[in-house]
């Protein structure tokens, strides 16, 4: 197992309380391709950073987090972070293409990047550039010249650099057109084919999107995973009622309103600083059970993955 | 229905050769946004344009809703050039035609409580007349878009949810009873779950009161859920229209196909690699012939020239491969 996440607890501190974001997390990241998928204040970011990048005000209040059996972060102590971060775990955070310094060329930010590494970084981005299929003249230019598209590939490039076994991308194909979103996720998964990295994380809202490249899918609901197993089966079967409302309310080409008219989910998303009491998705569940405020469900092995919930404890 | 100075025309609206040109940067360098764009919808139809960003989608919604005007062209709402309108005619038109648009989470002023907005709205279209009950209308209003007047009067914009707030800028734009709305990427930054009900309130006003609907995005499944013809651009130009059917199900533009492969489907993977093509030229480097030549696979000589729109049975096409089976 590279990477292993054992009840995980991140919360926000604020003035008014605990955000609750991550809230009681299992998860193993094996070589795979392993796509995170949740809605806006489901935790996923959260996770991401808490794994790699925890710092105030989100703290670690419970759990741990292992790489290769080696524990990397446990709450008030994240110290085991430097030794992998970047080396070993790299992250590509949200919005990362547009944090990119506008006054620098890109091969600058490259060198201040790796400093103290060497010249044949430089080379190196060079023969991954060619990889993507970007020009190396890239390395010539501003941040700003370059498209969306070309950015996040450079962005990709540029995280990558050292080799790191596992690279965790959050949101990185959400601002792209759909031609160049294709791109930038097969660029992932020729990544992780070709050994550049052997395990990826790929965090993001459009379950479509990522189903297509991902070995296995996490579903994420108001700070906890509530399916997680291969992703044709979470797609194709799944067995969460949350995870089975988010994709039956997805339309595809061929669904037309007045042949099949497709239902949302009803209600609003979880309050994170005050989740409902017992599993947290069933205000808005159709298939909740008396006990279902009141006990949380636990993570059970069902049918090739983990559910939880208690229609199948 | 028609009020004031519309005359009742076969198409709602029509836009013939609009073009939008931008001057940018220190030089005034020109970008040609909207070139030469003409398509009409009939009343009670719902069309989407399509296109990726640098498409003109958003230019040519903010040209019909008269906050930008265009270079050369006319657009004309039942029979009237909207760009020459004068006088009360403009609020007139406003009262047929209302926008709602991507960020509902900017569309509200966060200092005034939720039914201030409505109130404000209602007012300025009313024009000074008050024969009627406001707080009834602003109710009805929020029960047409599925909104509890309960649960969201006397709140804060930033105490409700981007569905909540997406919701209350249709029950706005309600409030003038358009005849035409529209939809600028309306559900692209709601959650996944939510959209298709934001959906079903647009079908269900098409449905119920005959609304003609123009929804701009670049979701495609979302397009096919809705709409009844499409419109694709790219770069400024139509590349292909026609029945949603025809369209999405039967492409025939190369764009139109590119699109329909890069975009993901829950009912299946993507099989073959696409590879990493580069579409990022310049667009100067693209003043002649067709736009999309230099990202085609079938491009051939013919495509340095700019191909007509051809019409084939019930769908347009803007392309040479098609130059010797016009109908």
């Amino acid at each position: 197992m590279l990477l292993e996440v054992r009840g995980l607890r991140a919360y926000y501190r604020t003035l008014t309380g605990y955000v609750k974001a991550v809230n009681g997390v299992d998860l193993q990241l094996g070589e795979e391709i392993l796509g995170i998928v949740g809605e806006s204040g489901s935790g996923k970011s959260t996770l991401a950073s808490s794994i790699i990048l925890p710092k105030p005000p989100l703290r670690i209040v419970e759990g741990e987090v292992l790489f290769r059996g080696e524990r990397i972060v446990a709450p008030s102590d994240t110290s085991g972070l430097t030794r992998v971060r970047y080396r070993h775990i790299s992250i590509i955070p949200q919005y990362a293409m547009d944090s990119l310094s506008p006054t620098r060329k890109v091969y600058k930010i490259i060198k201040d990047l790796a400093r103290g590494l060497g010249d044949d970084v430089l080379a190196k981005a060079r023969r991954r550039l060619r990889r993507v299929n970007l020009p190396e003249r890239v390395l010539d230019m501003y941040p700003v010249e370059l498209s969306g598209g070309m950015k996040q590939r450079t962005v990709i490039v540029i995280s990558t650099l050292l080799d790191p076994e596992v690279l965790i991308a959050d949101e990185v194909t959400s601002a792209l057109d759909v031609t160049t979103q294709r791109a930038v996720l097969e660029m992932l998964r020729d990544f992780k084919d070709s050994g550049i990295v052997r395990s990826i994380m790929i965090i993001t809202h459009d379950i479509a999107s990522v189903y297509q490249v991902s070995d296995t899918l996490a579903i994420m609901y108001a700070g906890r995973i509530v399916e997680h197993g291969p992703a044709e089966k979470v797609i194709r079967d799944p067995l969460h009622p949350y995870a089975q409302a988010l994709i039956s309310s997805i339309p595809k080409i061929g669904i037309h309103y007045k042949m099949q008219k497709l239902k949302g989910i009803p209600g609003n998303p979880p309050s994170l600083r005050n989740p409902p009491s017992g599993c947290a998705f069933h205000p808005r569940c159709s298939r909740s059970l008396d006990e279902c405020s009141s006990r949380e469900p636990r993570m059970v092995s069902k049918d090739g993955r983990r559910v939880a919930c208690l229609l199948y404890e | 229905m028609t009020r004031g100075v519309w005359n009742l025309c076969a198409n709602i609206l029509e836009l013939r050769g609009v073009t939008k040109v931008f001057k940018t940067g220190l030089t005034g360098k020109p970008v040609v946004a909207v070139d030469k764009v003409s398509f009409a919808l009939r009343e009670g139809e719902i069309l989407s344009l399509l296109g990726e960003s640098g498409s003109g989608k958003s230019t040519i919604a903010r040209m019909i809703l008269r906050f930008l005007k265009p270079t050369q062209g006319s657009i004309i709402y039942r029979g009237k050039d909207v760009w020459r309108l004068q006088g009360r005619e403009v609020l007139e038109y406003y009262q047929e035609v209302q926008g709602i648009f991507q960020d509902p989470y900017s569309s509200f002023n966060p200092i005034h409580r939720v039914e201030h907005h409505l109130k404000q709205a209602l007012r300025s279209l009313a024009d000074g007349k008050k024969n009627f009950d406001e707080d009834n209308v602003i109710r009805e209003a929020m029960e047409r878009v599925g909104l509890n007047p309960q649960n969201v009067m006397g709140k804060y914009p930033h105490e409700l949810s981007g569905g909540q707030l997406q919701r209350l800028s249709i029950a706005r734009a309600l409030l003038a009873r358009p005849r035409l709305l529209v939809a600028d990427e309306p559900v692209s930054m709601l959650d996944a779950s939510t959209r298709v009900d934001l959906l079903n309130i647009l079908a269900e006003l098409r449905d119920e009161e005959r609304m003609t609907i123009i929804l701009i995005g670049h979701d495609l499944s979302l397009a096919y859920y809705i709409s009844d013809t499409v419109v694709v651009l790219y770069r400024g130009s139509v590349m292909e229209s026609g029945h949603v059917d025809e369209v999405l199900m039967r492409p025939k533009h190369p764009y139109t196909r590119l699109l329909l492969d890069s975009v993901p489907q829950l009912d299946k993977k993507w099989e073959h690699r696409m590879g990493l093509e580069n579409g990022d030229q310049d667009y100067d480097e693209l003043s002649k012939g067709c736009k999309f030549a230099p990202r085609c696979p079938k491009r051939f000589d013919k495509c340095e020239e700019t191909p007509p729109l051809l019409t084939l049975g019930s769908r347009r096409v803007s392309c040479w491969l098609y130059a010797d089976r016009q109908s």
